[in-house]
C-alpha cells in the first residue's frame, strides 16, 4: 500500500485515539503510595470513612490475595511481569461525587472534554458517571430516574447509604477467594458503580460510565454491582480509554450482576486501554428464574486482557449470553472467553466469540460450560470464529465442556480462517485499495456482532477496527 | 523386599546396550521423581484422582497353562493375520512368524526382547526416545524401566504388506503389570497394517497396563494401526501412543476402547512433511463406573498436510468420558487442514461427558475447526422407528450402533468390523433395557 493511500485512510477514519494520550500534573490529595500491605488497605478504608465490616472484608481479601499463587499453570507467563510492589493502589482527589457540573474541577472537566463525553450525550444518556482515577468525580441522574427509585451511585456511597440493598449481594456473586485478582480488587477497591433498579422498572436508555487511568503505575480497581429487581430491565455501558505510559499499569475490576426473577440485564463493555495495561477483570452474573443476562464485550486495547464473563443460571428458564469481539495487534494478547454454569432446568446459554489477530497479535478463547447431572433440557451453543490476518498471527481456543443429565444438549464449534484472496481481489478490482478491502472484509467478519451494540458504539468500533488494521497489509 | 518400593529396579537382560540402559535409568528416575498427577494439572483436568497405587502392580511370572490356553483360544479377533504374536503377562506364548518371502525382502517382525539383542541399531533412533507430552510422563517412565514385551515391525523401502499383522496382549495375574510396546518403522513407499489387541484372561484379575506405541512413517509410507482395548472392568490402563508422519504419508489410527475400570488414552501425532494425511478415529463405550480419559495432540510442523480426528463416545450408567484435544499449527505450516470432532452420546442421565477441544494456530492460511457435541438419543428418531413397529430395545441398539458405524466402517476389514460389531452388541445387550 502506498503512503498516500495510508494518509488518505488516516484522514478518513480519524479517531480520537491520541486524545487519550495525555496526562495532567499529579496533585492528588490522598495517595496511598506504592506497594500493598495491611497499612495500605487500612489507609484506603480510613480515607473512605468506611464501616468496620468493610475494612475487615478488605483485610481478609488481602490475606487471600497473598496466599493465592499466580494462575500461570494455565495462563500466560506474562502475568509474572506484574510487580505488585510498584503499583499505587489508591489515589483520590479527595472529593465527594459532584452533583452538578459546576462543582466538577476544571482539569477534570477538560479530561472529560478530551475523552469525548459531550454535553449533548449527557443529556441523551440517562445518567453519566465518569470516573477520574479512583473516585467518581461526576455523577448525575435524571430526575425521573430518581423518581422511579433507581439508585446509581459509586461503590463507597452505595455501601454507606444503602447497605440494606447492596450488602446482601456485595462479594456474593464473586467471592474474594474466587481468584487472585478478585481478591486483590476486594482488598483495595475504590470507585465503580452500584446500581439498583426496583421491581418492574424498565430503563429505556442505557446507563453509562467511563473509566480512566491517569497516574503512572496506578492500578485501577473499580467495583461494580448491579441489581435488577423482579421484572426490571437495565442496559449498562462501560467504555475504557487510558493514556499511554512508560511502565505497565494494572487494571483489575470486579463486576457483579444480579438479575432477579424475570429481570433483564445487558452489560456492554468497550475496552481500549493503551497496550501496556494489564487488564485482568472478573465479571459474573447470577440469573434467577426466567431472567436474562447478556454480556457484550469488545476488547481492542491492553497488553494482556484476561476476562471471562460468566453467568450462573440459577433459576428455571434463565438465559445467559456472551457476545465478544477481540482484536489483538502486535504485542497484545487478548485472552477472553465465557463461563456458563447451568444450575437449573431448562436454562439456555449462548456464546459467540469472534477474534481477529493482526501482526504478531495473539487471541485466545477460553470457555467453560457446565451442566450437572440433576438437570433437564438445558441447552448451550458456542461458536468461536478466529480470523488471522498475517502469517505470524496466532490464535488459540481452549473450551471446557461438562455435560450430564437428561435432554441436555451442548454444541461447540470453532473455526479459523483468513481473508480469502478472492474476496480481496474482487474488491480491489472494483477500485478499493488493498487496505480498504481488508478493512471491509474484517468489518464484515464482525458485522453481525457489531449490530448487537448500541448505534454510537458500533460506529466507534468500526473506526477502531479500521485503525487497528492500518499497515497490516501491503 | 527392602524399602525401595518407589524405585522399580531396572529390568535388564544380560547384554542390553548402553543407550538402552541409560534410557531405562532415566525412565525409572522419572517414575520415582515426578509427582502423581493432580487435578490442577491442565493435562489431567476433569480426570478423577487415581485411587490405586501403581506401585502395587508388579510384573508377573510366566502364567500357568490354563491361562495360556484361554488366551490362545480367544485370540481370534483378527482373522487370518499374516503374522502374529500372543503375549500373556508380557511373556510371549505363541508366535506366527512372517513368511520367508517377506523376511527375504528384509521385513523384520520380532519381539522387543529379541529386537534388543539383535536389532539394537534399528531400535536406537526411536525406542523409548521421546516421552509423551500429554501428562503421563511419570507412567511412561515406569514403562521405559520395565518394558520387555511387544513388537518391533520394520518395513524396508518399497515393501507392501497387504494383510494385517496382529499382536495380542493378555493380562492374567492379579496385581500384574504389563508394559506392551509397539514400534513400527515404515520406510519410504511402504504399506503395512498392524492391530494390537489388549484384553484380560479373566473377569476378576486386577491388572495394570502401561502400553506405548510409536509409529515412524517415512516419505510416502502407508501405515494403518488399530488398537482394541477390552480389559476386564477392574483393570487400570494407560495407552501412550505417538506417531511421526513424514512427507506424503498416509497414517491411520483407530482406537477402540471398551474395557478397563479407568483407561487413559494419549495419542500424539507430529506431521513433519508436507502432503501427509493423518486420521485419528476412536470409538468408546463406557458403562458402570468406567472412566475413559482421552488426550490428543495434532502438531503440524509442515505445510500442506491434513489431519482429521473423530472421537465418538457412548455413555451408560454413571460412566465418565473426558476428551481433551489440541491442534497445534506451527509458524509456516500454511495450507494446513486440521479437524477435530468429539461426539458424545449420553444414554443415562447420570453419565458425565467432558470435552476440552483446543486449537493453537500460528499460521494464517489454514483451515482448522473443531467441534464438540453432547446430547441424548433424538426422540424423533426413536419415535420414527417405534411407529414402524421396531421394538424400543432394538431401536435403541440400532441408533447406538448407527452412531458408531461411521468409525467401524473405517476399520477397512469386513471380518474385523463384524467382530467389533459383535463385541459392541454384547456390551449393549445387557445395557439397553427391553
Amino acid at each position: 500500500m502506498s503512503e498516500s493511500i495510508i494518509n488518505e485512510q488516516e484522514e478518513a477514519i480519524k479517531v480520537d485515539y491520541e486524545k487519550g494520550n495525555f496526562s495532567f500534573p499529579e496533585d492528588y490529595t490522598y495517595d496511598a503510595g506504592t506497594g500493598l500491605s495491611e497499612e495500605t488497605v487500612a489507609y484506603i478504608s480510613k480515607v473512605k470513612n468506611e464501616d468496620e465490616w468493610i475494612k475487615e472484608f478488605r483485610l481478609k481479601a488481602l490475606e487471600i490475595f497473598n496466599k493465592k499463587p499466580m494462575p500461570t499453570h494455565w495462563a500466560s507467563k506474562d502475568l509474572e511481569n506484574i510487580i505488585f510492589e510498584n503499583i499505587r493502589y489508591y489515589l483520590s482527589k479527595g472529593q465527594k461525587p459532584s452533583r452538578t457540573w459546576d462543582e466538577v474541577p476544571d482539569d477534570v472537566k477538560e479530561t472529560f472534554e478530551r475523552l469525548g463525553i459531550p454535553e449533548q450525550e449527557r443529556k441523551f444518556l440517562a445518567g453519566v458517571e465518569a470516573q477520574f482515577d479512583s473516585e467518581a468525580a461526576y455523577s448525575r441522574m435524571k430526575e425521573d430516574l430518581e423518581k422511579e427509585g433507581v439508585i446509581f451511585v459509586g461503590s463507597s456511597e452505595g455501601l454507606e447509604k444503602y447497605p440494606e440493598i447492596f450488602r446482601p449481594y456485595f462479594g456474593k456473586v464473586i467471592p474474594s477467594a474466587d481468584n487472585k485478582f478478585s481478591a486483590l480488587n476486594s482488598a483495595v477497591f475504590s470507585g465503580g458503580s452500584f446500581i439498583y433498579v426496583p421491581k418492574g422498572v424498565k430503563l429505556k436508555q442505557p446507563l453509562q460510565a467511563y473509566f480512566r487511568i491517569n497516574a503512572e503505575n496506578f492500578g485501577q480497581f473499580e467495583r461494580t454491582l448491579i441489581i435488577a429487581d423482579e421484572g426490571a430491565e437495565i442496559t449498562y455501558m462501560e467504555g475504557c480509554t487510558a493514556p499511554k505510559f512508560e511502565t505497565a499499569t494494572l487494571h483489575s475490576a470486579v463486576v457483579e450482576l444480579v438479575a432477579l426473577k424475570n429481570a433483564k440485564i445487558q452489560y456492554i463493555t468497550v475496552q481500549n486501554w493503551s497496550n501496556n495495561v494489564f487488564n485482568l477483570v472478573t465479571k459474573r452474573a447470577h440469573a434467577e428464574e426466567n431472567a436474562e443476562v447478556k454480556w457484550i464485550d469488545c476488547n481492542i486495547g491492553s497488553r494482556l486482557t484476561m476476562k471471562y464473563p460468566g453467568v450462573v443460571l440459577k433459576g428455571r428458564k434463565a438465559r445467559g449470553e456472551v457476545l465478544s469481539i477481540a482484536l489483538a495487534n502486535d504485542g497484545q494478547h487478548q485472552d477472553t472467553g465465557a463461563k456458563m454454569i447451568h444450575l437449573a432446568d431448562e436454562t439456555t446459554s449462548n456464546i459467540i466469540s469472534k477474534s481477529i489477530s493482526i501482526g504478531k497479535g495473539r487471541s485466545t478463547y477460553r470457555g467453560q460450560v457446565h451442566m450437572p447431572k440433576h438437570l433437564k433440557n438445558c441447552k448451550n451453543n458456542t461458536e468461536c470464529d478466529a480470523l488471522l490476518i498475517n502469517t505470524n498471527s496466532r490464535t488459540d481456543t481452549y473450551p471446557a465442556i461438562t455435560t450430564r443429565g437428561e435432554g441436555n444438549t451442548v454444541q461447540h464449534e470453532a473455526s479459523v480462517s483468513k481473508v480469502s484472496a478472492e474476496q480481496i481481489f474482487y474488491m480491489m478490482q472494483r477500485g478499493l485499495s488493498e487496505g480498504e478491502a481488508m478493512s471491509l472484509a474484517v468489518n464484515g467478519f464482525v458485522n453481525d456482532l457489531l449490530k448487537a451494540f448500541p448505534m454510537e458504539y458500533s460506529v466507534e468500533l468500526k473506526r477502531l477496527i479500521d485503525m487497528e488494521m492500518e499497515g497490516s497489509v501491503g | 523386599m527392602n524399602t525401595t518400593l518407589n524405585q522399580p529396579t531396572v529390568i535388564s537382560s544380560a547384554n542390553e546396550p548402553q543407550w538402552l540402559l541409560d534410557r531405562r535409568t532415566s525412565g525409572s528416575q522419572n517414575y520415582s521423581n515426578l509427582p502423581v498427577p493432580a487435578a490442577k494439572d491442565e493435562n489431567w483436568r476433569f480426570a478423577s484422582v487415581l485411587s490405586q497405587d501403581i506401585h502395587a502392580f508388579k510384573p508377573a511370572p510366566m502364567p500357568n497353562d490354563d491361562a495360556i490356553q484361554h488366551a490362545l483360544s480367544h485370540s481370534t479377533l483378527v482373522e487370518d493375520p499374516i503374522a502374529e504374536f500372543i503375549f500373556v503377562d508380557d511373556h510371549l506364548v505363541q508366535s506366527k512368524p512372517l513368511s520367508k518371502e517377506l523376511v527375504d525382502k528384509g521385513v523384520c517382525f520380532v519381539s522387543i526382547d529379541e529386537a534388543i539383542q539383535k536389532h539394537s541399531d534399528l531400535l536406537e533412533p526411536h525406542f523409548l526416545k521421546e516421552s509423551t507430552r500429554l501428562g503421563s510422563q511419570k507412567y511412561f517412565g515406569l514403562h521405559a524401566s520395565a518394558v520387555k514385551a511387544g513388537a518391533l515391525l520394520y518395513v524396508p523401502k518399497g515393501v507392501e504388506i497387504d494383510k494385517p499383522i496382529a499382536v495380542y496382549h493378555w493380562s492374567n495375574q492379579d496385581k500384574g503389570l504389563i508394559c506392551p510396546h509397539t514400534l513400527i518403522i515404515a520406510e519410504a513407499q511402504t504399506k503395512v497394517s498392524l492391530i494390537d489387541v489388549l484384553a484380560s484372561t479373566t473377569e476378576e484379575n486386577q491388572g495394570c497396563n502401561i502400553s506405548v506405541s510409536n509409529i515412524e512413517a517415512h516419505p510416502s509410507a502407508n501405515v494403518y494401526r488399530k488398537v482394541i482395548q477390552n480389559f476386564n472392568s477392574s483393570t487400570l490402563s494407560f495407552q501412550l501412543d505417538s506417531a511421526t508422519a513424514d512427507r506424503d504419508t498416509q497414517l491411520e489410527n483407530i482406537a477402540i476402547n471398551l474395557g478397563a475400570a479407568k483407561a487413559r488414552y494419549e495419542n500424539q501425532i507430529k506431521i513433519n512433511g508436507s502432503g501427509a494425511h493423518v486420521t485419528m478415529y476412536s470409538l468408546s463405550v463406557a458403562e458402570g463406573t468406567q472412566e475413559f480419559d482421552q488426550r490428543t495432540l495434532q502438531t503440524h510442523n509442515a505445510p500442506n498436510s491434513v489431519s482429521d480426528l473423530l472421537y465418538k463416545n457412548a455413555l451408560f450408567d454413571t460412566s465418565r468420558t473426558i476428551f481433551s484435544g489440541l491442534i497445534q499449527v506451527e509458524e509456516g505450516a500454511q495450507q494446513t487442514d486440521a479437524y477435530q470432532t468429539n461426539r458424545n452420546l449420553l444414554l443415562d442421565q447420570r453419565a458425565d461427558a467432558n470435552a476440552l477441544p483446543g486449537l493453537e494456530i500460528l499460521a494464517n492460511d489454514v483451515k482448522c475447526s473443531h467441534g464438540a457435541t453432547t446430547g441424548n438419543i433424538d426422540n424423533d428418531e426413536l419415535f420414527y422407528m417405534l411407529s414402524r413397529g421396531i421394538p424400543h430395545r432394538v431401536a435403541m441398539q440400532l441408533i447406538v450402533l448407527g452412531f458408531f458405524e461411521e468409525i467401524i466402517e473405517k476399520l477397512g476389514s469386513d471380518s474385523l468390523a463384524e467382530n467389533i460389531r459383535k463385541l459392541l452388541e454384547q456390551k449393549f445387550a445387557s445395557k439397553i433395557k427391553p
